[in-house]
């Protein structure tokens, strides 16, 4: 497990139903592309989150493909509608197979 | 001759049209809390009426990263410095929350370093290595390293939206000529001094850069050129560098001098730490 990995995700408490709401998540992670080398010119091996996905309620909100460009604590802002009051689950999947896993409950006002 | 002239004064439009805009009539509200980004300058700067807080200097993306915790980038490093307050390292067996049951127990703190005790100047970074070294067992931190700086912002952090008040009387007195001198003192290849762009100049563009006052109320600060947090002597060996001068060392006490006399400069500038600059 890559260290010092920590999920940041920020949804507001309440919503109207069937509002669209912004959400802001922030992954702390190296973000190791593969194509830089150390001081004795070996490539560092690759280590990066390859994949991101929300779920609301088990529906699926995005799902997101992550490639070594990406530079270090990827940060996503997406909106979502939220028809009901329920959970949304956020998943990170690194390259050496760990997953973080965050959730975030929102209520009807 | 006219030609000049017209140089001259689109020269002094450029100038006011800078400091309007950096004089701007905005609010710095963190989390919905309004933080006073100006004050009147303390007493003995006498070439200034009123102080700026760098924010105002910055535009309007990296002014908004500051006004929400979550965008602003230097939460990451602050909750690596939570983690740190509550990692035991050394001989002794102990951490921070060992002693200091909260981080919250040092609010008041930042506004008032650096600060004298015993005749010596001490910085902020100097009271978590002494806690280190002699408390914990354990080995100093680098002074601007990672660890430090992710320290330094948690304890400062404590008291965003306190007013600066650094004491610059008694024992602070000859520290505080001290820095005042170097302030003042050109050096390097170009012959500058701390003054001249930051007293001077500030408002006005440095090619690219909008100048500031060089006010240390949001350090350490996160840059977006690095993208970590920076400790203000840290920035002073940037500025020195840039006027091709050979930097004093970070924690001596050329900078510790330094860093009291700008704290000091800033008197009455509310704490921004950890704040976002480019």
């Amino acid at each position: 497990m890559a260290k010092g990995v920590k999920p940041r995700v920020k949804v507001p408490k309440t919503a109207a139903a069937g509002e669209t709401i912004t959400i802001k998540t922030l992954i702390s992670h190296k973000m190791e592309s593969g194509r830089r080398k150390d001081a004795d010119g070996n490539f560092i091996p690759r280590s990066i989150i390859n994949r991101f996905v929300v779920d609301f309620n088990d529906q699926n909100v995005i799902d997101v493909t992550l490639e070594p460009a990406i530079s270090t604590n990827p940060y996503f802002q997406f909106d979502a509608v939220v028809p009901e009051a329920g959970e949304f689950k956020f998943t990170w999947y690194d390259d050496d197979g760990s997953v973080y896993e965050t959730s975030k409950k929102i209520k009807i006002a | 001759m006219e030609l000049k002239t017209l140089l001259t004064s689109v020269a002094i439009v450029g100038f006011s049209a800078g400091l309007v805009s950096a004089q701007a009539d905005v609010t710095l509200a963190v989390e919905g809390e309004v933080i006073s980004t100006s004050a009147s300058a303390p007493a003995f700067a006498e070439n200034l009426d009123t102080v700026y807080s760098g924010w105002l200097f910055r535009k309007l993306e990296t002014r908004s990263l500051q006004m929400d915790d979550f965008d602003n980038p230097a939460f990451v490093f602050v909750d690596k410095g939570i983690d740190l307050f509550e990692k035991v390292d050394g001989t002794e067996g102990k951490a921070c929350a060992s002693c200091h049951e909260d981080v919250e127990d040092f609010v008041g703190l930042r506004p008032a370093m650096p600060r004298v005790e015993d005749g010596t100047l001490v910085t902020m970074e100097n009271l978590v290595n002494e806690c280190r070294t002699e408390r914990m067992g354990a080995e100093p931190w680098k002074y601007s390293g990672g660890q430090m700086t992710a320290m330094t912002a948690l304890i400062g952090l404590q008291s965003r939206g306190m007013s600066i008040n650094v004491a610059v009387d008694g024992d602070a007195a000859p520290f505080f000529e001290r820095g005042k001198d170097l302030y003042y003192q050109r050096v390097g290849q170009l012959d500058m001094s701390c003054s001249n762009c930051h007293e001077d100049n500030y408002g006005v563009m440095i090619r690219a850069d909008h100048l500031s006052q060089g006010q240390i109320n949001g350090f350490p600060a996160y840059r977006l050129k690095n993208a970590k947090l920076n400790s203000a002597h840290a920035r002073f060996k940037g500025c020195m560098k840039n006027i091709r001068a050979t930097p004093y060392k970070e924690g001596g006490d050329e900078f510790k001098a330094l860093e009291l006399y700008l704290a000091a400069r800033g008197n009455g500038l509310s704490v921004e730490t950890p704040s976002v600059r480019n």
